[in-house]
């Protein structure tokens, strides 16, 4: 029998610490194919953020360098000025890309920074126990806001993606879902087209993907699984928000 | 010709670093999967293979969080 | 060789940077160190450095940091309230030990203050001003050849101990022009950077990282860190003695503030007061071991700053109640002139009967 699937290379044969159910785990394991199938190991930098994937260099086996909450942009910035050759990406999460480092990512967009950012956007702060982000849906119960979120009191969900589309500097602009299979593909080949367009010096790509929390939405995998796809993917609908390569081919 | 004529497949679960999310068991279209009776070291009823009626379609390693699933095909 | 050209304090600083092989720096507009980045702007693009003007002194502290961890040699410079945006950047370079150059051009505060000379930053920059528990050597330059020599050996410094590094001075040190030898850069042997993150082509995967949950690991990184602090308490220490031999009053000033007193010893000693004068050029780690052997042969320490005190607290660490200790100040972004200074200096040699 001929292999069909097996673990990437760069994915460290280890257990990872993610719940059950959680997307991180996924969007490692994409990360980790990409970095194997387009031979990106000796070349590739990954900035973590702060939040539950700050223990990704336990998983990558590529090099990783921390950053302070919501400073990956920034980080990636000096790496990338410093060696224009290599390959750098953030991984973020909805706080650290779209709150506290609202500034940096822009920013760095804005620059047509040539790094790729991978935001993880499953609504709430999962590392510090499913508080409110930026990200959180409108009536959307959270440890912060206890009665749903309000508009008037907390304001609209953030959406930063497509406020990134909208800068010139911003080559790439894609929203995916893990909610199935059929979308965890799309998502691994929009985060490849994200890698491509920064090696082609096109400027800086960003791939939101919707994922789930299943602890901190106090549902089981299969029901956060079941809201992802009902509920979030309505606020955040999906798709490729800006490609400049594409306008070029034509 | 159906699909599950032309291909046999298999898979092998790494159930040590299985946490029974389930995810695998929703997306098999042939019920391959079931969760164990036994439990892992992590506490889980980890996921096992529940009949030979694999096609070997991948989806359940799409979806599996947490790299568990290896998968063959003749 | 020795042709001397004039500079002014804030290109000398630029220069010493590009020809201490600084390619990456990364700054943001703040009054009075806006020369700095003008400087770099221009020179990086001639040396084919990377200059960035990055959106805060937050992203740009993170820059530096992204490029120290991929080798470069890197510097950021701002003043007082940027340096205060910078302090979570300084923190993480502190633990994730990467080498790096911060330059601080103080200005009056706190808040935002005003854009004059002042030595307010005193405590925050020797004290750590980030989170956790750790040191940063503090360069403090009082004429503008010492500020090229010392921007230069920061670079060094850095390397050798893989350390933020800061260099403080004021408007007065930024704006001064000064003629100066532009030395190139001294050889000094610098270990290998096995720490880089440059892809892990044929060799294993690196990770920089601060996150350290267990406690135990938690504490064995801070003792780490503690034996490289000490070993720069022992190595780094770095002062000026001014006619301090046989002084019977000791000014202790550092920067601006030690030039005036300078000038103010020179006319106590033409009025026949044997007046003295220690200058401490690393204000981290403080030259307690100077300050202490003054201890044995003066009768009064005078410390001047432009504050309302704080290496105050550092001399009187060091004299440990040997010897009497005054204090003036003069907070707020106020320059006093060196008469000013003299009067002090004659009222106490009066008062305590010298």
């Amino acid at each position: 029998m001929k292999t069909v699937y097996t673990r990437p290379k760069t994915l460290k044969p280890v257990s990872n610490h993610y719940c059950p159910g959680c997307g991180h785990s996924i969007i490692h394991r994409l990360v980790c194919e990409l970095v194997d199938e387009m031979d990106m190991r000796g070349r590739i930098i990954c900035i973590p953020p702060a939040g539950c994937a700050v223990l990704a260099y336990n998983y990558f086996d590529f090099d990783v360098c921390e950053s302070a909450h919501g400073r990956g942009c920034a980080i990636a910035t000096g790496f990338k000025r410093a060696q224009p050759d290599r390959i750098i990406f953030t991984y973020q999460g909805d706080g650290d890309m779209a709150a506290i480092g609202t500034a940096e990512t822009l920013h760095a967009a804005n620059r047509g920074e040539k790094i790729t950012s991978i935001f993880v956007n499953n609504a709430v702060y999962g590392m510090t126990g499913g508080q409110m982000a930026p990200t959180t849906l409108i009536g959307q119960k959270t440890t912060t806001s206890p009665y749903g979120r309000r508009t008037e009191v907390e304001g609209y969900p953030l959406k930063i993606t497509e406020l990134i589309a909208t800068l010139p500097g911003a080559a790439y602009v894609a929203r995916t879902s893990l909610a199935n299979p059929v979308k965890i593909r799309e998502t691994k080949k929009a985060i490849k087209k994200a890698f491509e367009v920064q090696i082609s010096g096109a400027g800086y790509s960003l791939v939101e993907v919707l994922s789930p929390c299943p602890t901190n939405w106090n549902m089981s995998p299969r029901e956060a699984f079941v809201y992802l796809e009902e509920i979030m993917e309505k606020e955040y609908p999906l798709g490729v928000m800006k490609d400049n390569t594409a306008k070029k081919d034509k | 010709m159906r699909r599950d004529m032309a291909a046999k497949g298999k898979i092998t679960i790494n159930q040590g670093l299985c946490k029974a999310c389930e995810l695998c068991l929703t997306v098999c279209p042939d019920e391959a999967i079931r969760l164990s009776d036994s439990l892992n070291e992590k506490g889980y009823h980890p996921a096992e293979t529940a009949k030979e009626s694999c096609r070997g379609c991948a989806l359940c390693a799409v979806m599996c969080p947490e790299t568990a699933i290896e998968v063959y095909r003749e | 060789m020795n042709k001397k050209v004039l500079m002014k304090g804030t290109d000398a600083l630029g220069e010493a940077a590009i020809r201490a092989g600084c390619t990456c720096y990364f700054g943001y507009p703040i009054t009075p160190q806006n020369e700095v980045p003008e400087y770099m702007s221009r020179r990086m693009q001639e040396v084919g450095g990377v200059f960035l003007q990055g959106e805060s002194e937050i992203a740009s502290i993170n820059m530096v940091l992204g490029a120290a961890a991929s080798g470069m040699r890197a510097m950021t410079s701002s003043s007082s309230p940027g340096i205060s945006l910078k302090q979570e950047g300084l923190s993480f370079l502190a633990a994730l030990e990467l080498p790096a150059v911060i330059v601080n051009i103080n200005r009056g505060g706190p808040g935002l203050g005003n854009i004059a000379p002042s030595q307010g930053d005193y405590y925050q920059a020797t004290r750590g001003g980030g989170h956790g528990d750790y040191r940063m050597p503090v360069y403090a330059p009082a004429y503008v050849q010492e500020l090229y020599d010392i921007t230069m050996k920061s670079f060094d410094v850095a390397d050798l101990y893989r350390t933020p590094v800061m260099i403080l001075g004021d408007g007065m040190m930024g704006q001064i022009v000064e003629p100066i030898s532009m030395h190139e850069r001294p050889e000094v042997e610098i270990p290998p950077k096995d720490y880089v993150l440059d892809g892990a082509e044929n060799r294993p995967s690196r990770i920089i990282k601060s996150l350290i949950l267990d406690p135990a690991e938690m504490e064995e990184h801070n003792w780490k860190l503690k034996r490289k602090y000490e070993l720069m308490a022992h190595e780094l220490p770095q002062w000026e003695e001014f006619m301090a031999e046989d002084a019977k009053l000791t000014i202790i000033a550092y920067g601006t503030a030690a030039r005036i007193a300078k000038g103010a010893v020179k006319r106590a000693r033409s009025d026949g007061l044997k007046v003295g004068l220690l200058r401490p050029i690393t204000l981290w780690p403080f030259p307690e071991e100077a300050i202490r052997s003054l201890a044995k042969k003066t009768k009064l320490f005078l410390v001047f700053e432009m504050s309302t005190g704080q290496m105050l607290d550092d001399v009187r660490l060091a004299i440990e109640g040997r010897v009497p200790c005054e204090f003036y100040g003069r907070p707020g972004g106020v320059v006093p002139i060196p008469q000013e200074i003299a009067r002090i200096i004659e009222r106490y040699w009066l008062q305590k009967e010298l």
